[in-house]
């Protein structure tokens, strides 16, 4: 059953909405990091939109989510708010964590979204345990997990799918194959090219997806996520897409061609869903115009709140991430004395 | 009562998990098996595999799951069989567990117990010997504790379970069999908090877990030979009692750090400098002495095994030479 065509317009609207956010605060990001006027590395998911866009809202309310260091578009596909993420970013107090974590580290529990970690596959065995908690709550939540295909030959992540499969847990293992970790294609990285037949080896029942495709993305987790309820077991998808961009600012991409980057560009989610919308009727260029400004505007509004933010030093001082940190209270030291007291 | 050390980590679990069910225990071998040290015998018994959880040789994704269920509210205990093996949870406890609160700006907090046994004597060589507590010591974000007695181990354990921080709970499988006075009702001992076990005035011997008591030993010996010596057992490495450690110098003047670790870059060296940089410092007649273990891994010759940690006779020997110089 394809669940994305079954959405009413004003929904498949909010769907391509979320792509176009996600797309334009990170071009955004990208243009302040280049002027150095956020600091730090970021990771963008430029391309990749249709795989945050479209699995989130095919969550419940419930479910708990877990991302990656490419975890931007995951964050506002939550619900999260383009200022909070926008002020994390430039360190801010106001940010989504205080400026404690950064763009790798995007945890926002009122939307469900535990976050992401900078290690790669760090948190598939956590999303584990966090569905088995959320199991022994009984309403029916699951956890789901982004992660890449580099991720996928981490062993943590294989141990992971083992533990899913014997202890049943109620997650869904979605693999964001961009086909490169850094500059190490999938292709020449991953032994038997097949991630699904990986999950399947474990018991655990798996589906590869056009990861381009949001109307993919969406059907496919709105069904996985009903089977992993159903069962109270998990599921695993490899979701194929390509990141446009460099792996972060300072990648020249010279393990790929120009030509293949052109081929992938046609293939870009937002264009095709845009594409889609307008010929099915679903929407009207001009309501997606008005939605792509309405979005310009939004972050617009969200990077002069921190503009004026950082020139007001609304940054959390020490004292308070020494209180965060749960650390005790450094040992006092003596004063200094030329001589014995 | 009387009890045995193991004993008391086990009724300490086994009234948490009374208590509370959102405690779990999760580790290898440690339902029908009781854990290799006998340590959860007979809780699966009681509490069903739903609240004991046997895991497979997965040290990294079990101890990572424990983090997951901690950041969603529940209670877990891991245990890891050897802390050698802590080595393939180093990425769950270190890299998420001690941050998850900071990087989250306090969004989230990781109620999370890692129970493992440290130490050697057991004739199990280099591999399941060791005393690896330095690897987490530098962690903000982790609290390690260390008891050396049936009744600190069950009090402690109480209260890392009940702490909303991970806990390193580290014990030493050399303790298990030994037996000590422990109250009859539940009861918890704050993390952070020494324990002087034995007041005297010519030197202290700071020490924790297993060497505490080797200290008590040679404390017995110095006293035989006229030196009073006053024990001071850590319990908690972090947070640290430098206050406890510094008050006892101050009034000594001598000081010995005795530990089952190999002697360089250990945890020793931290208490020393906590000496060094409070007042303590100007009260002393001597240097203070680090007294660790052997610079090897540790041997599987019996003959060899012995000689790895400091023994009662050689800090007797220390000791003596400190205070009669
Ligand atoms: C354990 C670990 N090793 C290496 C890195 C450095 N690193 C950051 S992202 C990355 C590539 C990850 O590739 P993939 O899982 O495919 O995700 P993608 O970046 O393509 O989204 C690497 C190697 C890391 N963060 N963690
Ligand atoms: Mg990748």
């Amino acid at each position: 059953m394809n669940y994305y065509e079954l959405l009413p317009n004003s929904s498949k609207k909010s769907l391509y909405r979320l792509m176009v956010l996600s797309r334009k605060f990170e071009l955004k990001v990208d243009e302040l990091y280049m002027k150095g006027m956020v600091h730090g590395t970021t990771h963008l998911g430029i391309g990749q939109e249709a795989n945050h866009a479209g699995a989130s809202p095919a969550l419940s309310e419930l479910d708990w989510i877990f991302t990656s260091h490419r975890g931007h578009g995951h964050f506002l596909a939550k619900g999260g708010s383009a200022y909070s993420l926008m002020a994390e970013l430039f360190g801010l107090e106001s940010g989504i964590n205080k400026g404690l974590g950064g763009s790798m580290h995007l945890t926002d529990t009122a939307n469900r979204n535990m976050g992401a970690s900078g290690i790669v596959a760090g948190d598939i065995p956590i999303a584990v345990g966090a569905a088995l908690a959320l199991k022994r709550q009984k309403q029916g939540a699951i956890a789901t997990v982004f992660f890449g295909d580099g991720a996928c030959n981490q062993g943590m992540a294989l141990e992971a799918f083992n533990l899913a499969s014997i202890w049943e847990a109620p997650v869904l293992f979605f693999c964001e194959n961009n086909q490169y970790a850094i500059s190490s294609a999938y292709n020449d990285f991953a032994g038997g090219q097949d991630f699904p037949l990986r999950a399947k080896s474990f018991g655990i029942p798996s589906k590869k997806i056009d990861g381009n495709d949001i109307s993919e993305v969406y059907s496919s987790v709105m069904a996985a996520s009903e089977y992993i309820r159903e069962n109270n077991s998990p599921y695993f998808i490899e979701s194929l897409t390509y990141r446009q961009v460099g792996h972060s600012k300072s990648d020249q991409r010279k393990y790929r061609s120009r030509q293949e980057e052109a081929m992938w560009a046609e293939k870009c989610p937002i264009a095709r869903n845009r594409a889609y919308l307008t010929s099915c009727l679903a929407a009207s260029a001009d309501e997606l115009d008005a939605i792509d400004s309405e979005i310009d505007a939004e972050i617009d509004r969200a990077l002069q709140s921190c503009i004026s933010e950082m020139q007001a030093g609304g940054f959390l001082n020490m004292h308070d991430a020494m209180k965060l940190a749960g650390s005790e209270k450094p040992a006092q030291k003596a004063p200094l004395a030329k001589s014995k007291l | 009562m009387n009890i045995s050390y193991s004993q008391a980590i086990r009724d300490g679990l086994r009234e948490a998990l009374m208590e509370d069910e959102s405690v779990v225990l999760i580790g290898e071998d440690i339902g029908l098996y009781g854990g290799s040290f006998g340590v959860t015998r007979g809780l699966i018994e009681e509490f069903s595999s739903d609240r004991i959880i046997d895991a497979p040789i997965s040290e990294t994704a079990f101890t990572g799951a424990a983090v997951g269920m901690a950041i969603m509210g529940m209670r877990p205990i891991v245990e890891i069989m050897f802390g050698d093996f802590t080595t393939l949870a180093l990425d769950p406890i270190i890299n998420h567990a001690a941050k998850y609160p900071f990087m989250s700006g306090g969004q989230v907090s990781v109620p999370l117990v890692v129970r493992t046994p440290f130490g050697s004597g057991t004739g199990a060589a280099a591999q399941h010997s060791q005393t690896l507590e330095s690897l987490f010591l530098n962690t903000p974000g982790l609290k390690i504790v260390s008891p050396a007695t049936p009744c600190d181990a069950k009090g402690l354990l109480r209260s890392a379970i009940a702490d909303d921080e991970p806990v390193m709970f580290f014990e030493n499988k050399l303790l298990y069999r030994q037996m000590g006075e422990v109250p009859q009702s539940p009861y918890s001992i704050p993390i952070g908090i020494a324990q002087t076990m034995r007041e005297g005035s010519d030197i202290t011997l700071i020490s924790w877990s297993r060497m505490a008591l080797v200290c008590m030993q040679a404390a017995e010996l110095l006293s035989g030979a006229g030196i009073s010596a006053e024990v001071i057992d850590l319990r908690s490495l972090r947070p640290l009692d430098t206050q406890a450690i510094c008050d006892s110098v101050k009034k000594t003047s001598r000081a010995i750090i005795a530990y089952e670790a190999p002697e360089f870059g250990a945890f020793g060296g931290e208490i020393s400098a906590a000496i060094m940089e409070s007042e303590a410092f100007y009260y002393l007649d001597q240097p203070v002495r680090r007294m660790g273990g052997a610079e090897m891994p540790v041997p599987y010759s019996p003959s060899l095994e012995k000689q790895v940690a400091p023994t009662a006779e050689q800090i007797y020997l220390a000791a003596s030479q400190m205070v009669r110089n």
